[in-house]
């Protein structure tokens, strides 16, 4: 019946443009002097170094990982620079130092940083490649113990703080791609919020690829102390290009007593045109800890871009009565390839999870759930509920679903809902008989389908969220 | 004047298959045509091929309406022309409010027209007593587009849909099957109601139950995807009489 639907769920990538501007740039290559090199640039402390050397030892010896649902030829590591930075820019963070055009490729992101035109309620932190540029905000936040700024000034400013949380919920050896992170980590965001402060405002950081053959990594690492609350956001997008970058990062997230992290990310990297060329290979490793009592832990993440996706934000819930939260809407179109997913690992008393997905491939995407869901023998009454959506739009895409779930608890209670629906005729010719064009209809179905995510992301960016999924119409519709 | 609706030996046919083989229908504005027929006599198509349904192709035969040829038209042309087909099985658009996709369509329409688009609150204002007629109260603008509606919500819902939309010809497909008796009324009652001397209803049915609530001008037998006979509201009698047997006859003799 869909035989004559061809839809590309994405609009043409808007973001794709490329900042022409003077970088410093270190050769492609990677060995142990790269990253000394790197480290000085920071000004960072030895034990830094050590960490990142111990990291890069580490990854040595281990194999890529290849066990995700998704194809790609090899990388060649030697071949992308670790290092890139605009040869302008703020020794403190002060705006005035800011080189005009990045302040100028910031607010055609829709991130404009200037004092007057900042977004109402959001604090944001701009990374260009390897370096952030600014935080807005810094004092306002201040006020309230707050710190939220580089993570590579957090080293050099706070390294108490940092030393003792960074590599605490994702060790230097995780996984191949986390351990190279830990090794070449240029920027990314640090936030502490301390004892019984609810931030006041929604904390964001973009992150922007612009310069060429580079790699992005970064690292972020969020502590809420005793009964704090913060929300935080991640955008990201980068230049087309006919070559594939590598983007691998770190996240890392605590949660102490009572203290609640709410995570959302929009990522709309370069997802390469439509027969597959460019576009950014996305692997990451996003992981929270909910180590207090009654701590909380929602990652919300919509991934509309890439050309790979390898991402699976999850839960340690230690703390007894820890929730852990994971909302999520990944969208393959073009030659798009998602593996993405959640892990929920209880292990307090009275943990709860819910994983809600929703996949939409269109296109010739190819879109895969992989969930983990383990219950150990400590965690007397954990609770999970699990519902995973597929979404195919055309007949030329697929949608994958591996959830593993793993009780060793009796006393668990486990829940799991999937279906599968194809966007059909019968619904588009519906809605155009109400009035509403091909391009509003399938708009709306996909939109009502996501809803349940886009409720949990913040006002500010389910507008966003709704808007990348404007959906584009190539060919006729019924 | 020319007629609203003009059907001249419309065939179709859908996978291969001809359902439609020379249906002939002039409908005027201010009347209400019942059309009736046995199963698989073709009902269902001719309604879903005036709407525009792509699973339908159009093998033969002209349909004008007021004047134009509706057929050269898409599917959301013609509902924005005026053209409605209430659904015998409404479709479930989850995550997305009643309110939300009815102001999308009338907005939709009343661009078209060149008429300003109404607000959520301008909205709501302007379909209270809609809702009311319906014996409905705002809740169900809330909930999503037929989704965990029963079968009677659905076609109700057809009809408050119809009601805001306010069409010129309105194409009821056995709206009328899978209702009871009270909700049958309160449906033939709000589509009384809407009859006025501007518009038109095409009612497809198998009964003649609903003919006892909303009287036609004129009652057609559609048999074997043609219209084998026409006359007025004492043909669905002799209809309730006798079944479609003795017609089904004709058309073969035909």
């Amino acid at each position: 019946m869909t035989g004559g639907i061809e839809v590309q769920v994405l609009q043409p990538y808007k973001y794709g443009f490329v900042t022409d501007i003077e970088a410093e740039v270190v050769p492609p290559g990677l060995d142990e002097s790269v990253i000394r090199l790197l480290s000085a640039k920071k000004g960072e402390p030895p034990w830094m170094l050590e960490w990142r050397l111990r990291a890069y030892r580490n990854w040595l010896a281990m194999p890529e990982p290849h066990w995700a649902n998704v194809r790609y030829g090899p990388i060649d590591y030697q071949a992308i620079s670790y290092y890139a930075a605009p040869k302008r820019r703020p020794s403190r963070q002060s705006l005035a130092e800011v080189d005009p055009k990045l302040l100028e490729t910031f607010e055609k992101l829709g991130i404009p940083l200037e004092e007057q035109k900042r977004l109402a309620g959001v604090a944001v932190d701009a990374v260009f490649d390897s370096v952030s540029v600014a935080t807005t905000f810094r004092e306002e936040l201040a006020k309230h113990g707050i710190i939220f700024c580089a993570i590579s000034e957090a080293i050099r400013e706070y390294p108490d703080l940092v030393r003792r949380y960074l590599g605490s919920v994702v060790p230097y050896n995780d996984n191949f791609f986390a351990a190279l992170n830990s090794a070449v980590f240029t920027d990314g965001s640090f936030v502490y919020v301390p004892k019984g402060v609810r931030c006041p405002l929604e904390l964001s950081t973009y992150f922007r690829i612009n310069a060429e053959a580079t790699g992005q990594f970064e690292r972020t690492l969020i502590v809420a102390d005793e009964g704090s609350y913060v929300s935080y956001l991640e955008g990201c997008s980068a230049p087309m290009r006919d070559e594939n970058q590598l983007h691998a990062a770190v996240v890392e997230l605590v949660a102490l007593d009572d203290a609640t992290i709410k995570y959302s990310t929009i990522q709309n990297w370069y997802p390469g045109d439509e027969e597959g060329r460019g576009g950014i290979y996305n692997f990451v490793t996003k992981r929270g800890a909910c180590r207090g009592r009654n701590s909380k832990i929602s990652w919300t993440q919509v991934e509309t871009g890439s050309a790979i996706t390898w991402k699976y934000p999850g839960c340690i819930l230690q703390g007894d009565h820890s929730v852990g939260e994971f909302y999520s809407v990944a969208v393959t179109s073009r030659r798009q390839q998602a593996d993405t997913g959640t892990k929920m690992i209880h292990i307090g008393k009275h943990t709860r999870s819910t994983i809600v997905s929703k996949g939409i491939s269109a296109g010739r995407g190819q879109n895969t759930y992989r969930g983990l869901v383990k219950i150990l023998k400590s965690a007397d009454h954990a609770r999970n509920y699990s519902q995973c959506d597929s979404m195919l739009i055309g007949d030329q895409c697929g949608a994958h679903t591996f959830p593993y779930i793993d009780v060793r608890n009796s006393t668990a209670i486990m829940e799991h809902e999937a279906s599968t629906s194809k966007i059909g005729e019968d619904q588009i010719f519906y809605a155009k008989q109400r009035g509403l064009s091909a391009e509003d209809a399938v708009s709306m179905i996909v939109n009502g389908f996501c809803r349940e995510v886009f409720k949990e992301l913040p006002m500010e960016f389910a507008v966003e969220a709704q808007r990348l999924l404007g959906i584009s119409l190539e060919g006729s519709v019924g | 004047m020319s007629a609203l609706l003009e059907v001249r030996d419309l065939h179709a046919s859908a996978e291969g298959r001809e359902i439609l083989r020379g249906v002939n229908l002039t409908v005027d504005l201010g009347e209400v045509h019942a059309i009736m027929g046995p199963n698989g006599s073709g009902k269902s198509t001719l309604a879903q091929v005036l709407a525009g349904h792509p699973a339908y192709t159009v093998t033969q035969g002209t349909v004008h309406y007021r004047g134009t040829d509706l057929l050269a038209l898409k599917p959301e042309e013609r509902a924005r022309e005026g053209v409605f087909l209430a659904f015998q099985y409404p479709v479930a658009i989850r995550g997305i409010t009643n309110a939300y996709f009815l102001r999308a369509a009338l907005n939709a329409i009343r661009r078209h027209r060149g008429e300003e688009e109404l607000g959520p609150v301008e909205f709501m204002r302007a379909v209270e007593d809609k809702l009311a007629a319906l014996g409905w109260d705002a809740s169900y603008l809330e909930r999503p587009v037929n989704d965990g509606f029963s079968g009677g919500e659905k076609k109700r819902n057809e009809i408050l849909q119809m009601a805001i939309l306010e069409p010129t010809l309105a194409i009821l497909d056995e709206t009328d099957s899978g209702l009871d008796i009270d909700a049958l009324k309160t449906v033939a009652n709000a589509v009384n109601r809407l009859r006025r001397p501007d518009n038109a209803t095409v009612l497809v049915t198998h009964y003649y139950r609903i003919l006892t609530h909303i009287e036609p001008d004129v009652v057609h037998v559609l048999s074997a995807g043609r219209i084998v006979r026409s006359g007025g509201k004492e043909l669905a009698l002799e209809l309730e009489a006798k079944g479609y047997d003795w017609l089904r006859e004709e058309a073969v003799v035909a």
